[in-house]
């Protein structure tokens, strides 16, 4: 298990490499002087040149390159270009509202997605696999600040069950939880649709396999050759969709925290391209990105555990 | 190999076509896609007021009267509006989901057919492209080049390259196998000639397919884009667009973020029900369910 971990942590170092050259790139070859964009165009020249030191764009690309990644290695993404903070302080503030965000809506998406899947599998062709092909049809047609706005127009409006507003206070769970409810179901009504088909059509084949009428014959109860004989089989496709899809939640966290007015990253992104802050914007996809490559690690990792077969391959 | 199979197999587009239209919810999604088109397409005869034109004295108007769909904060007809919004989100993803197809297919059939190490060079490109979340890379793609048309069109193309590459790479490297692209290359076909005149056609209807799944997802990210503000300038109508507007009101006027959510909504669904019905019906695992 310590050589299959250590083979796949290997393996992220050249994908985090070349994902912080490809940052590195991007922000570069934006047009316009950010020193002129945070200064104004009535900046004089001198004011300008003084900015551009300060901020280091006036050494070589190359020093740039190299400093910029040899900070990011050791987890320094240096200072917001615009208010001067530390990007890691200002990221750390807000981080933990959208682990929380997305994190709730993956939970939501399991917890849904996987029953209903096997329910709907159970009762192949039925009235209720119908009803749920249908509804995971809708559900993953969603754009998630239209989920947003409906939920919020019906249970915080209408019912008035929810707070509008969701920012909520870190260090009380009950309100983090209660302002946390419907944020999550909106960001995590895409996923839980997609979980509910791939657990169908894993579960369906699974189910078909000889080592369930192997099961079955034995006299193993019903309940559980479908719950372990067959979920335990039909995982692997349905931990694959969950790892894929922690990074379109990510992106989507953006959209759910403008619509419930949550703190997190979404807002601080929004700010940054407002402002053309490069160095924000620059420590925020890197960060995007390394949060996305571990998901992958994790993905991976639990392919080894839920299939020994994956270890030796 | 026990059998030769000196004709590249017949193109299951046709036969994938006759069987989608059989099935009830490909065709309630093509229906739902072709009233949107239409009244998108022709809206300049078909809207009843010019989506631009405020009207102070009927602002806010409810749904139903002489606005069906009722007017916004400036008195504009959002019925109008919609109609008009749906051209930008047709337009920006019919041009960014073809760019992908031709970009991304280009890509993952030469480094199919290529192979060894230039195909692992560049698969690892993608793979890097698609560590990005593609709602945040397109975001800052906009932000960066600025909120145009032409523009918008590059970002979402950008984040749909990788995965036409991955569905274009896989039949290319099965293809390139098969006898009837070796009988090619021992004509003396040139390799331009194999890859696009024997492979192209036989991974057509794969890519086509996924076009139609991708189109979907190309609507909610361009709303979603618009609807941070990053879309097709004001006045311009973009359903993302008017549904931020009407988010700012909902207080007073609920229908004004309500409608153009349902637009949006409506169409992502039909262009997921017919990708789904033509997918079900290409895919040959799935064609004795």
């Amino acid at each position: 298990m310590i050589h299959f971990i250590a083979r796949r942590l290997l393996a992220a170092v050249p994908t985090l490499l070349a994902v912080l050259t490809l940052v590195f790139i991007i922000v570069r070859i934006v047009p316009g002087d950010p020193a002129l964009v945070i200064l104004g165009d009535q900046a004089t020249p001198e004011a300008a040149a003084a900015l551009r030191t300060r901020l280091g764009l006036d050494r070589s690309l190359w020093a740039q390159y190299f400093s910029f990644i040899g900070d990011a290695l050791q987890g320094d993404f240096g200072v917001s270009m615009v208010t001067g903070r530390s990007i890691m302080a200002e990221v750390g503030a807000v981080l933990p509202h959208t682990i929380d965000l997305t994190l709730a809506a993956m939970v939501f998406g399991v917890a849904v997605g996987v029953p209903v899947g096997i329910w709907a599998a159970l009762h192949r062709n039925g009235v209720i696999d119908v009803m749920a092909r249908l509804i995971s049809l809708i559900g993953l047609s969603f754009p998630v600040f239209v989920s947003g706005i409906f939920l919020l127009l019906a249970f915080a409006l209408h019912w008035r069950i929810f707070p509008v507003i969701g920012s909520a206070n870190l260090d009380d769970y009950g309100d983090r939880l209660h302002k946390l409810i419907l944020p999550a179901i909106a960001l995590g009504l895409v996923m839980a649709a997609y979980i509910t088909r791939v657990t169908r059509s894993a579960m369906l084949q699974a189910l078909s396999e000889d080592y369930i009428r192997t099961a079955r014959a034995k006299g193993v109860p019903w309940r559980r050759v479908v719950w372990v004989h067959g979920l335990r089989n039909a995982s692997i496709p349905i931990v694959t969709v969950v790892g894929l899809y922690v990074g379109i939640l990510l992106g989507n966290s953006v959209l759910t925290e403008i619509v419930f007015n949550r703190p997190g990253l979404g807002k601080i992104i929004v700010g940054a391209l407002n402002q053309r802050d490069y160095t924000m914007l620059q420590g925020l996809m890197v960060i995007y990105c390394f949060l996305i490559v571990v998901v992958n690690l994790v993905t991976d990792l639990l392919y080894g555990v839920l299939d020994p077969r994956v270890k030796s391959a | 190999m026990s059998e030769i199979i000196l004709a590249a197999p017949p193109p299951a587009w046709k036969r994938a076509l006759a069987k989608a239209r059989s099935n009830p919810t490909t065709a309630a999604g093509a229906l739902i896609c072709l009233i949107i088109i239409v009244s998108a397409v022709f809206a300049p005869w078909l809207a009843p007021y010019d989506p631009t034109e405020q009207d102070i004295m009927n602002r806010l108007q409810a749904p139903g009267g002489e606005f069906l769909l009722g007017t916004d904060q400036f008195g504009r007809d959002i019925l109008s509006r919609l109609m008009w919004g749906g051209r930008i989100s047709l337009t920006v993803s019919l041009g960014a989901i073809a760019a992908a197809m031709v970009i991304g297919g280009v890509i993952g059939m030469v480094s199919g057919y290529i192979g060894g190490r230039f195909d692992l060079f560049v698969m690892q490109v993608m793979d890097v492209l698609l560590s990005f979340p593609s709602l945040i890379l397109g975001l800052i793609v906009v932000a960066l080049l600025g909120p145009e048309l032409v523009n918008l069109v590059v970002a979402i193309a950008l984040t749909a390259i990788a995965p036409f590459a991955r569905v274009a790479r896989a039949p290319t490297m099965a293809l390139k196998e098969r006898a009837f692209v070796e009988a090619g290359r021992a004509l003396g076909f040139s390799h331009v000639r194999i890859l696009f005149g024997h492979i192209l056609p036989n991974i057509l209807s794969e890519v086509m397919v996924m076009g139609t799944l991708w189109l979907a997802t190309a609507v909610r990210v361009e709303a979603s884009l618009s609807f941070i503000g990053l879309g097709v300038k004001p006045p311009t109508p973009t359903w993302g667009g008017m549904t931020r507007d009407g988010f700012e009101n909902i207080l007073d006027a609920p229908w004004l973020a309500v409608f153009p959510g349902i637009a949006i909504l409506l169409l992502v669904l039909g262009l997921n029900m017919v990708g789904d019905g033509l997918r079900d019906a290409t895919d040959p695992k799935l064609r004795n369910e």
